[in-house]
């Protein structure tokens, strides 16, 4: 499956560079505002995943709960979400974006409704965090037959069998989760051993590219460089939380956060 | 969708763990398909292991003090002038409710897989004192997630938690009560589940914990089937089981040894916290009909809005202050063999006043939800109708709401 997630990956690595990926929650902190922010982000990111916000997650430490909650006081809903996206496209239309959440915004607002919608707004991958394989094997079809990506979660407790299906069954993206933890933690593992279980992965299937996130941050970046793919989130809704408590602009400053991770991994 | 007969309720779900085909599952973020695919390992093997089971029924019997009473409340069925009405005074167990089964089967599975910590949710306090109690007893290292709003209602429970050695973590987030501890105990799974167990406190959860869970109350049902053979000589020939419903955990352990007979002979009645009777939150997902969503790793009946997002829910019983109900009350409802109805915060106040005038038991807000409900269909039933009521908290943590409410004081 060729789209503009595997073409953002091939420019990166003609570049011998990870792909940057962001993650901010739509409508954080404002509809406008999160726009605005994804527009300052591009010019910066490689791929960019935007959060849809539910308030129960199960998977997500502090800082992306404060994002999504500041999102939903805002009175988001999924369908806001899609337009934000289809207004980002508008100016950004080859810039690849991934949607991500939790299933029961899916199952309410209706798989099949919902995943033509992310058709119709040109959305290339899914994440959804709470659909494991093989309990995702017949939404992962769905996606595919709409050329969407559904994106795999591996972690370190993945077994090596579920490893070897989770990869044969995957589409061209996998997501690493770097350490046991809830998104945002403090990286407990050395980048070194990260690196280690990456490469199992990658010897496995070396053409699927395989991304790396959970405790990434201007700290820790550099030193997972070789990957395909490293994602920022959680730092950056901390970045959006703390601009908003002390007055400033978030839309400035997380575009010079992640000008600043870029420049990083160069 | 259709109850099969002869096979334990808890086993009757499909390869992913769903009942009636859309109940339960096992909506887990990656990190967790390990831990809980131990964990299922380990139970399912244990639970057929005749060496323990009987180190279970050892424990339940010396320490935890089965049987339970079951008595005929004399006063309360001469002063409704019905039938006959009894109850199983599940309050009776060490820590004062049921809550202590499920505690103890998850720590001696924590032993067993060789896990130092235990970490566990809880509402109304007693999931968490019973863990922490256990935990104590195994010698395990306890955590316990509790919301905000909850410590500040059910003070003797947090007390009784801290001086077994727990370390409590209070939880903010969202409405601080139940819903969110349960989230946040899991979120903390996620980050620690190589050194530490997970006890879900209810029904709830993925589908191993609603397993677990339920294989542990059912120790209620066991013992009362006896009971009743012993004070009967048979199983009557009418029999109404109540039963307050928050996750579900009890109720299913009161109901669960019943569950082959005929609705007819043997019924069974779930009654959910209403909330106030001014306010249109709640916390009953069966009797409003809500819709079907996730929660915590399941699908269930839930409180949501259109969008999914989990709404807040409002009643005086912590216990009950839940917006989701077990996978299994899910598919008894829609298999038609319980009957679900709601009682609001001032019928189980009003519930609470008569019994502990006519009885010498004390029911705790959730029971008294129970009783609320028994006690007027009661009236109606002919007087060879046996009314049996889990009485399954003991009302000492509600004291302040209960002096504030009715100027009781205990």
């Amino acid at each position: 499956m060729i789209n503009a997630i595997s073409k953002a990956f091939n420019l990166a690595k003609k570049e011998s560079r990870p792909a940057l990926l962001t993650y901010t929650v739509a409508g954080d902190n404002t509809k406008k505002n999160s726009l605005k922010i994804l527009k300052a982000i591009s010019k910066y990111a490689d791929i960019c995943e935007v959060g849809f916000p539910h308030n129960t997650p199960i998977a997500d430490g502090g800082q992306i709960q404060t994002s999504s909650f500041r999102a939903i006081k805002n009175g988001v809903k999924t369908k806001d979400v899609f337009k934000i996206v289809k207004d980002f496209k508008l100016s950004e239309f080859s810039k690849p974006v991934i949607l991500m959440g939790y299933f029961n915004m899916v199952l309410q607002y209706g798989q099949n409704k919902f995943l033509n919608d992310c058709k119709k707004n040109k959305i290339d991958g899914l994440i959804i965090v709470d659909l494991p394989w093989p309990e995702n094997k017949k939404f992962a079809n769905k996606c595919k037959k709409r050329s969407i990506s559904f994106v795999q979660l591996i972690s370190p407790t993945t077994s090596k069998n579920r490893l070897n299906a989770i990869i044969k069954e995957s589409h061209n993206t996998i997501y690493y989760i770097s350490m046991l933890s809830t998104t945002g933690g403090k990286l407990k593992v050395s980048p070194k051993k990260i690196i280690l279980n990456y490469k199992k992965i990658k010897r496995i299937n070396p053409k699927k590219n395989c991304v790396i996130g959970f405790g990434i941050t201007e700290k820790t970046i550099s030193k997972l460089k070789s990957a395909d793919g490293l994602v920022v989130g959680s730092a950056i809704c901390k970045e959006i939380t703390s601009s908003l408590n002390k007055g400033q602009n978030p839309v400035t400053k997380v575009g010079n956060m992640v000008k600043k991770l870029k420049n990083k991994i160069l | 969708m259709k109850l099969k007969k002869k096979i334990s309720v808890i086993d009757q779900h499909d390869k992913f763990g769903f009942w009636g085909g859309k109940f339960g599952g096992n909506f887990v973020p990656e990190t967790l398909k390990k831990p809980i695919n131990d964990l299922e390992l380990l139970f399912n093997k244990l639970k057929k292991d005749r060496k323990f089971i009987s180190e279970r029924d050892r424990f339940f019997k010396n320490w935890v003090g089965a049987p339970t009473r079951f008595i005929k409340l004399n006063n309360l069925t001469e002063h409704v002038g019905g039938a006959e009405i009894w109850s199983k005074v599940v309050s009776d167990a060490n820590g004062g409710a049921h809550k202590i089964y499920n505690a103890t089967v998850h720590c001696l599975l924590a032993k067993k897989s060789g896990k130092r910590i235990i970490c566990g949710d809880t509402g109304a306090g007693y999931a968490g004192k019973m863990l922490s109690m256990a935990a104590k007893k195994f010698g395990l290292k306890c955590k316990i997630f509790m919301g905000a709003k909850d410590i500040k209602r059910q003070q003797p429970n947090v007390k009784a938690i801290k001086g077994n050695g727990a370390e409590i973590i209070p939880v903010y987030s969202g409405s601080q009560t139940l819903v969110d501890a349960v989230s946040e105990c899991m979120r903390f799974w996620v980050a620690n589940c190589d050194t530490t167990a997970m006890c879900v406190g209810s029904t709830v959860g993925p589908n191993i914990f609603v397993k677990i869970c339920g294989w542990s109350t059912s120790q209620i049902s066991r013992e009362l089937k006896i009971q009743i053979l012993d004070e009967f000589g048979k199983i009557p020939k009418r029999l109404k089981l109540y039963n307050c419903v928050g996750g579900g955990s009890s109720s299913f352990g009161f109901w669960n040894e019943f569950m082959d007979y005929d609705k007819k002979q043997v019924e069974f009645i779930g009654v959910e916290a209403g909330g106030p009777s001014k306010s249109k939150k709640h916390a009953a997902p069966l009797t409003y009909g809500s819709k079907i969503g996730i929660l915590h790793g399941a699908a269930q009946y839930v409180n949501q809005n259109s969008e999914g997002q989990i709404e807040e829910t409002e009643s005086i019983s912590a216990g009950l202050d839940y917006p989701g109900v077990s996978p299994l009350h899910c598919f008894l409802k829609d298999t038609k063999r319980a009957r679900y109805t709601a009682a609001s915060d001032e019928d189980a106040l009003k519930a609470f006043k008569i019994v502990s005038k006519c009885e010498s038991i004390r029911p705790s807000l959730e029971p008294s939800h129970a009783f609320s409900v028994a006690i007027s269909e009661a009236k109606k039933l002919s007087k060879n109708t046996i009314v049996i009521v889990n009485s399954c908290g003991d009302a000492y943590k509600d004291r302040k709401i209960l002096k504030k409410k009715l100027g009781l004081k205990l």
